[in-house]
């Protein structure tokens, strides 16, 4: 299935979910990443069940601190 | 208040902006700004801000200036190592505009102290570092309905959004929460190009001198993602979010807290 995954377009295997997702794309820290879906945030709990179809768009937002992650 | 001749002087490449003339210079000497934290992205914004003559400046950092910080943090010079933050970026904002009046507040921002401070400001500049200050800020700018720049640079990477509490898309409505303990990177895998704090530090005062004088479009409801590597900056539309926790339909936090700080500390971890 084609959708725009980061403003790019992509082209995934059919039916994943956000979490499968995540994984697809190596996102190494998920817990590091709040995901958009068609411009609505996902709670956490909701990647597990939320399947992707054709024309999504799709938004990783990375947690960011300042040039020390800690303090 | 009128500008004197010297004022006139100094400031004419504003002035002589349509969009900004001699009220809209005027308007910025009797404006307020604080800046959180004057490190990698405060040391831009507030050597910016004062050039620019915003009258008020407030600045806030516990720290005190040290080798490590002068590869970013370009306020603070050699000579400054072992000043307090706020002093060493006092100096310099008063070397470059003696038209501004700083106030330095040379402690942490904490959930006891920081309303009272921000309610003295028209605009706030979230120039943190850590995750815990970034919701702090937040919350307590919701609280005091002020307008904010939040930013966060990593690596190659930086992110800003301007907030309107309670208008537009909050930092809550993006990140919920600080990420949990253990999943934050270690010191040893941070680390962040020194120039990134310039670019998005002077977005960040970008956007307060637009916010004062009323100028254009800010940057709300969209948070503005740069990666110094591919140098493609994206601007990601977000709107309100329902379930924020605190400025949602049922908000959970109905008062200022504290955050934990998840991460290692850098007395026992030198990166």
């Amino acid at each position: 299935m084609k959708l725009i995954m980061n403003g790019k377009d992509s082209n995934l295997e059919e039916g994943l979910t956000v979490s499968q997702l995540l994984v697809e794309q190596k996102v190494k820290m998920p817990e590091m990443v709040s995901v958009e879906l068609n411009g609505k945030i996902l709670k956490r709990s909701e990647f597990e069940n939320t399947k992707l179809s054709e024309g999504d768009k799709v938004e990783f937002l990375y947690f960011m601190g300042g040039g020390n992650v800690s303090n | 208040m009128s500008l004197t001749e010297k004022q006139i002087e100094r400031y004419s490449r504003h002035i002589i902006l349509e969009e900004i003339g001699g009220i809209g210079q005027e308007k910025l000497l009797s404006s307020k700004v604080l800046i959180v934290g004057a490190g990698g992205l405060g040391s831009p914004a507030a050597l910016y801000l004062a050039a620019a003559g915003v009258g008020t400046i407030g600045i806030i950092d516990a720290d005190r200036v040290d080798l490590t910080n002068l590869q970013r943090q370009i306020i603070h010079h050699t000579s400054d190592v072992g000043l307090e933050k706020v002093k060493s970026a006092a100096n310099k904002m008063l070397a470059i505009n003696p038209d501004v009046s700083v106030k330095t507040y040379h402690r942490f921002a904490k959930a006891d102290n920081i309303r009272d401070i921000i309610r003295e400001y028209d605009f706030v500049i979230d120039g943190t570092d850590n995750f815990p200050a970034k919701f702090l800020i937040n919350d307590a700018c919701y609280f005091e309905k002020k307008p904010f720049s939040h930013a966060g640079i990593l690596k190659f990477y930086g992110q800003l959004i301007t907030v309107l509490p309670g208008k537009t898309a909050c930092y809550r409505c993006i990140f919920n929460a600080p990420p949990p303990a253990g999943v934050v990177p270690s010191c040893s895998q941070a680390g962040v190009l020194g120039v990134l704090a310039g670019v998005i530090g002077s977005l960040q005062a970008t956007e307060a001198i637009k916010y004062l004088l009323d100028l254009g479009k800010l940057l709300t409801n969209t948070l503005l993602t740069y990666d110094a590597l591919a140098m493609d900056f994206r601007a990601v539309k977000l709107s309100r979010n329902p379930n924020c926790p605190l400025c949602g339909e049922n908000a959970e936090i109905t008062e200022l807290k504290d955050e934990e700080q998840p991460v290692c500390d850098l007395k026992s971890c030198k990166c």
